[in-house]
């Protein structure tokens, strides 16, 4: 069992928890990610480590409620605790010498960046850094990401913090005065991603992005996760989650992320109209 | 009296049924079945069916005991040799192994010796005490609770080994818990066998992969004077055809998963979901594209289809699994393999081209390759492709250890006689050296290499 040390909102439908996990704290690097099992009815979920502690021996991860399974992880409280927990996961990003590094994030992407964030502050790399979401709201880690990045830029859909509209907005608007990076690091949606490798394709310059596909195992076992890149079938499991950007099949991915939208109404349908497990959780 | 030239018929669940559930097909033996079936063997003093049995169980002695009716006796006696009986006696294919070399079967049909090993264990599973033995030889960690690892430490935690055991899963069982559908392996079966060895010593840790969350230097680090590393062969094969990546299109590996281990059979009271067509295809021929191909039935499907790029006869999958999925209505389409699939603006499954084979040349493996014929290619009518071509050795716990030599099809190099890999007191045994095989093979691995690893440890301590 995996206990939450530590539970906080960072936003409407934005959790952030501690959990315990010395052993998967002893091992954590920026890029890599867990996966978790709340229950015995539960998915396996996979969650990036947005952070981590090795001398308390916990591990952070930040999710917002998309579905059933993230609104089951979000009820959860301190003291509570996640069945399984499996990690770390997946490549840790490299570290190459990097001297200016640009970083994008969209929405919930603000958590999976952090880490990889603070270890190029860390480095002394010169760090410009977007962060965009929908609304004021639903911003997370401002602070944090300020205080580590030499320039931090806000955009919003809605234009309630920030300069209104998408980050590739903002994204172009920097490039056309000054496109002197190293490397683009964004996450975000998919379709965020995708249009960012466009954008940083006509500066040519490198981008990683960070996919978040559908994941079982997360150990390479099964393909669930599978990605094509550059022409080649990838484990985003094994293989990533990094990739690329540039030979990322976005479309591919947006579309694979849908297989299981009719499920999910499934399981509405069943928590909220006479199942059984709504029930056993309330008791 | 008259011989009985057959075997004790076994009953089993209607086809119709079963078709529909996740039940166990085969009923097992009753009392009366099993002691009429006993009688059946000849007690040859130079008992062939023990040699044909990996691990070596004392056949005649345990078939004497269930004819006298000793059946709790006889289950000991099995057990002295096999530590997962209940599940050997369900999956292994015996009509190659120990019921091929009865004496029985020259003139009749030989002895149903798996049938009666697992009439022995499931009598004796509410019953039977396991004793935790004296552990005091030494720290043995076990990577990998599949048939090997389990075998192995079950093996060890018996010589006097405190063993433990780390699994990348939530469950143990590997293939067994994974991989083989509950219609044919019940999973409180394999769980009750895994308690069991658990009742002997051996700890499992799950949720741990190898080679992430610790390197094997770390286990040595933390005391363990040895290593098994029996990992399997869990990395799934695609084709590298067109359209691979579209919804619908599986590895057997991730369908079975989501299936068995998540329990997806049961959506929306488990939440794991898994997609499933009214078409089927699934591509091969071995157990694991049968287990595929009933389950796509069980789950709804109008019509599951096997697509083999050779014929009837080279089908690698059990005699007995081939007619079970023929029975419940499984189509075949030999000699065709796929080389694209189609699908709709949405990204889904609509269909598969297929190219007509026919069988040339005997090749290396013994059977005859098939060759496309030109200009025959044709298409199929699917939503849903579930590729069950072959495994290969994972490379996650290799990668991270590069003193690990491996050949070039991914498994490990290990000496041949002990089992030791490359690096000193590192042993391996099961699908990771041998590359997928069987249940009771990686079972047979397990029990060799846990005697020589008993060696190793005892000379290194002398």
């Amino acid at each position: 069992m995996y206990q939450i040390l530590e539970k906080e909102e960072l936003a409407p439908k934005i959790k952030k928890f501690e959990v315990e996990a010395p052993q998967i704290a002893a091992k954590a690097e920026p890029g890599h990610f867990l996966i978790v099992r709340v229950d015995e009815f539960a998915e396996r979920i996979p969650l990036t480590i947005a952070d981590y502690d090795r001398e308390q021996g916990s591990i952070t991860i930040i999710i917002q409620e998309v579905g059933f399974s993230s609104r089951q992880i979000c009820d959860l409280e301190a003291g509570d605790s996640f069945l399984d927990v499996v990690g770390p996961l997946g490549k840790p990003i490299e570290t190459a010498d990097y001297e200016r590094v640009l970083c994008v994030a969209g929405g919930l992407g603000a958590a999976p960046l952090y880490p990889k964030v603070k270890s190029l502050a860390n480095e002394g790399v010169e760090l410009i850094t977007i962060l965009g979401a929908q609304n004021e709201e639903i911003l997370i880690l401002e602070e944090e990401l300020e205080e580590l990045s030499n320039e931090l830029y806000i955009t919003t859909d809605d234009g309630s913090k920030g300069r209104k509209g998408f980050v590739t907005d903002q994204l172009g608007e920097i490039l056309a005065e000054d496109d002197q990076f190293d490397l683009v690091i964004a996450i975000g949606p998919m379709i965020m991603m995708k249009f960012v490798s466009e954008l940083t394709k006509e500066y040519d310059i490198d981008i990683m992005v960070s996919l978040n596909s559908l994941m079982v195992d997360g150990t390479g076992m099964c393909g669930g996760c599978r990605v094509t890149v550059g022409g080649e079938t990838k484990f985003s499991c094994v293989d990533g989650p990094a990739f690329d950007g540039h030979l990322v099949d976005f479309d591919e991915q947006l579309q694979r992320s849908k297989i299981y939208q009719e499920k999910e109404e499934k399981v509405k349908e069943h928590e909220f109209f006479g199942g059984d497990c709504r029930a056993k959780r309330e008791n | 009296m008259a011989v009985q030239k057959e075997k004790t018929k076994m009953p089993l669940q209607d086809p119709k049924q079963r078709a529909n559930n996740f039940n166990e097909v085969a009923l097992g033996y009753s009392k009366e079945d099993a002691i009429n079936e006993a009688k059946r063997c000849l007690q040859c003093s130079n008992p062939a069916c023990k040699d044909g049995c990996p691990v070596r169980v004392d056949i005649p002695k345990f078939i004497d005991l269930i004819a006298k009716g000793d059946f709790a006796a006889a289950a000991k006696k099995v057990k002295e040799k096999n530590s997962l009986p209940a599940i050997c006696g369900r999956v292994c294919p015996q009509e190659e192994q120990c019921e091929a070399e009865c004496i029985v079967g020259n003139k009749n049909q030989p002895v149903a010796i798996g049938r009666l090993e697992r009439f022995v264990a499931d009598y004796i599973r509410e019953q039977e005490e396991v004793k935790e033995a004296i552990q005091d030889k030494g720290q043995v960690a076990v990577v990998g609770a599949g048939p090997a690892g389990l075998t192995a430490a079950a093996d060890l935690a018996k010589l006097g080994y405190q063993v433990t055991l780390f699994e990348a899963f939530h469950k143990a069982g590997g293939v067994l818990t994974y991989g083989i559908p509950e219609f044919r392996l019940p999973k409180d079966i394999v769980q009750d066998e895994v308690e069991k060895i658990e009742q002997l010593g051996v700890e499992i840790n799950y949720n741990q992969v190898i080679g992430k969350i610790k390197s094997l230097d770390a286990l040595f680090a933390e005391g363990y004077q040895a290593v098994f590393v029996s990992t399997g062969a869990g990395l799934p094969r695609f084709l590298g055809i067109e359209g691979e990546n579209l919804n619908g299109v599986y590895s057997a590996n991730e369908f079975l998963t989501r299936v068995n281990l998540m329990k997806a059979y049961q959506f929306p009271k488990y939440k794991t979901p898994v997609y499933t067509g009214k078409k089927v295809a699934v591509v091969g021929a071995g157990n694991v594209a049968m287990d595929a191909a009933r389950t796509a039935l069980r789950l709804g499907a109008e019509e599951s289809v096997i697509v083999y790029r050779r014929s009837r006869e080279e089908m690698p999958a059990r005699a007995e699994e081939i007619e079970h999925a023929q029975e419940e209505g499984v189509k075949f389409n030999l000699l065709n393999n796929p080389t694209k699939i189609l699908g709709n603006d949405d990204g889904f499954v609509t269909g598969m081209e297929c190219i007509k084979m026919e069988l040339g040349e005997f090749d290396q493996s013994g059977r005859r390759r098939p060759i496309p014929i030109e200009g025959s290619e044709w298409s199929l009518d699917v939503d849903q492709v579930i590729m069950a071509i072959g495994q290969s050795p994972n490379p996650i716990l290799i990668n991270d250890t590069p003193e690990i030599e491996t050949t070039d099809r991914g498994t490990i190099k290990v000496d041949e006689k002990t089992g030791m890999t490359t690096k000193e007191g590192v042993f391996a045994g099961g699908d990771i050296v041998t590359g997928a095989a069987t249940v009771i093979q990686a079972m047979g691995a397990g029990k060799k290499v846990a005697q020589t690893i008993d060696q190793y440890i005892t000379e290194q301590n002398n």
